[in-house]
């Protein structure tokens, strides 16, 4: 991991981050920071642009028509829009997105599609991966026997457990987790937070959720958006106490509001 | 579960009672006109969709009265099927053999697709993914011209520029030829495969494009790792219709193809295919004669090999959604 001198401790870095769709400002500047190995959650009531702003890291934002993005965001002190190659960058960002979307490929050409898009070949190389990939995301048992099935076929909570497999097979120094929990059911949803747990130690991981307890559970800080601005973004410790420095984020943890 | 349903049909049998209390007069009135509406409309569109199967049916049924006598009593279906040799006039030597025109057909046909295939779906993904949306609309409109023009014309560009062209390009006396028609057909049926295989892109989910997109996929990774294998059915199905287009096409290739009974050994060999045997010889055979019912069992075969291929790629894409 490369850190250069003004980004000590900060895997991601957000300065600034304006994002409007045509003539709407969505994200109306923000600045914060997200540390190496730490898993960083992002909660706050739709429409505040939790989604928009990952979409801005990874720079898939580029491919709605009629977005403008204005400040910074960071990789390893590394302005994205001056990355050499965008497709890099976005292997080094695992995404999970809230609605699984199971690529209309078998099981394991969908787990297997980053690493051949990055250039790897060897059979050997690729079904370990798989399988470590699939073992994380808490799939590759119901799976082993037919992984040359439609990954379309599969119901939402497993294709959903397939993205996150998918998310992990490009070895992602940042893992995304938007919503990942929306269609999974609360056991495989327990297995899950516990591989992320572990997961920690190796990537740091930005989760975007719904689920309040799921951030004070898993989370070293989180972060309360609200309507395109940063209301607090501070320790759980903090933020999940008595006393956080906005009495919206009381609220909205103690489900007053939101 | 019994006692259920009874429930239920007794509060529904309440409610109707009430509602007809509360709605009397005009509205009750009205609401019989619309079921009335209803089934009517269900029947015209049953009508429909029985017609489609009637007239394929009728179309069969009639081909095959013409040239029934003839076909289960006389023709040699072996020397039919088998022979090259095509005088259907002859005073002393009459022969019926139409391995010539199938070998005609099917060269032109294949050819056509060979050069086809590739430019319509190339064009559609270019038009679907790569291109803007202004040079889009523009690039459909031509498109969709470039299919309304009638194969008579088509039969003429054959005639005035492709034919000095190709005696001028590979220095060959005749450019009335397979390669000819391959083009016009070729040049005929990239309109539909465009059009058609454009909508199957389309129809490909974005979620997919920007999974794909996110998992560090190049805009080429991302057309033939996910939107080809996504829209296979669709872009098959648009290879099909051009296929059919070529193979039942008659005008352009009688005019474009030499009107040879010819086993052609090079692209630029003359041929002459079976639907344009029909075309020129039905004018001037005796209604009900041999020859007459022989064009009309050239009917059924044609007729044939449109069934198998539809049902060919019908298994085919079967195959693939079973996956």
């Amino acid at each position: 991991m490369v850190m250069t001198a003004d980004s000590p401790g900060k895997k991601i870095e957000v300065d600034g981050l304006r994002l409007r769709y045509g003539a709407k400002e969505v994200i109306h500047g923000i600045s914060f920071h997200v540390e190496p190995h730490e898993i960083f959650a992002i909660i706050g009531p739709a429409q505040s642009g939790k989604t928009s702003l990952l979409r801005c890291i990874n720079r898939t934002i580029e491919f709605t028509a009629g977005t403008r993005v204005g400040g910074k965001v960071l990789v390893d002190g590394e302005d994205v829009q001056q990355v050499k190659s965008v497709y890099e960058l976005r292997r080094r960002i695992g995404m999970v997105a809230p609605l699984p979307v199971g690529l209309p490929l078998s099981i394991y050409d969908n787990v297997a599609f980053a690493p051949r898009a990055a250039g790897v070949r060897g059979k050997d190389d690729l079904d370990g991966l798989i399988e470590r990939c699939l073992r994380q995301a808490a799939l590759w048992d119901e799976v082993k026997d037919r992984l040359d099935s439609l990954g379309t076929k599969l119901s939402g909570g497993q294709q959903q457990r397939l993205t996150i497999a998918r998310a992990l097979s490009h070895q992602p120094e940042v893992l995304c987790l938007d919503e990942f929990s929306i269609a999974i059911d609360p056991v495989t949803t327990m297995r899950i937070e516990d591989v992320l747990k572990e997961l920690k130690n190796e990537m740091t991981i930005i989760l975007v959720t719904n689920l309040v307890q799921q951030a004070r559970r898993l989370a070293s800080r989180t972060m309360f958006l609200w309507n395109g601005n940063i209301v607090e973004v501070d320790r759980n410790e903090v933020i999940f106490s008595d006393a956080p420095a906005s009495k919206h984020t009381l609220d909205y943890v103690n489900g007053i509001f939101g | 579960m019994g006692d259920g349903a009874i429930d239920l049909a007794a509060a529904a049998a309440e409610r109707r009672q009430r509602a007809s209390v509360v709605a009397r007069g005009a509205a009750s009135r009205r609401r019989r006109w619309e079921l009335v509406g209803e089934s009517a409309l269900e029947w015209l569109i049953r009508l429909c969709g029985v017609s489609a199967i009637v007239f394929v049916f009728g179309i069969f049924f009639f081909v095959l009265r013409e040239g029934a006598g003839f076909l289960f009593h006389g023709l040699n279906l072996r020397q039919f099927l088998f022979s090259t040799e095509w005088y259907p006039t002859s005073q002393s030597n009459v022969r019926y053999g139409v391995l010539a025109l199938i070998v005609g057909t099917f060269s032109v046909t294949t050819l056509a697709m060979l050069i086809a295939v590739p430019f319509g779906l190339g064009a559609a993904v270019f038009v679907s993914e790569f291109c803007s949306r202004r040079m889009r609309e523009g690039l459909k409109i031509v498109i969709e011209l470039l299919a309304a023009i009638p194969s008579v014309v088509w039969g003429f560009i054959g005639l005035g520029v492709l034919n000095p062209l190709i005696q001028k390009v590979f220095r060959v006396p005749v450019g009335l030829n397979v390669l000819n028609g391959a083009l016009l057909l070729a040049l005929m049926s990239v309109p539909i495969m465009v059009s058609i295989g454009e909508d199957a892109l389309k129809a490909v989910p974005d979620s997919y494009r920007e999974a794909a997109l996110a998992l560090g996929a190049t805009r080429w990774q991302i057309v033939y790792r996910v939107l080809l294998p996504a829209a296979k059915n669709g872009l098959l199905a648009a290879v099909l219709l051009g296929v059919g287009r070529a193979v039942g096409e008659t005008m352009a290739v009688l005019m474009a193809t030499g009107h040879a009974v010819n086993i052609p050994h090079s692209p630029f060999d003359p041929v002459r295919t079976l639907t344009a045997t029909i075309a020129a010889e039905l004018g001037e055979a005796a209604a009900g004669s041999q020859h007459y019912q022989v064009l009309f069992i050239i009917g059924i075969l044609l007729f044939s090999i449109t069934f198998v291929v539809n049902f060919t790629a019908d298994l085919v894409v079967k195959g693939i959604r079973k996956r």
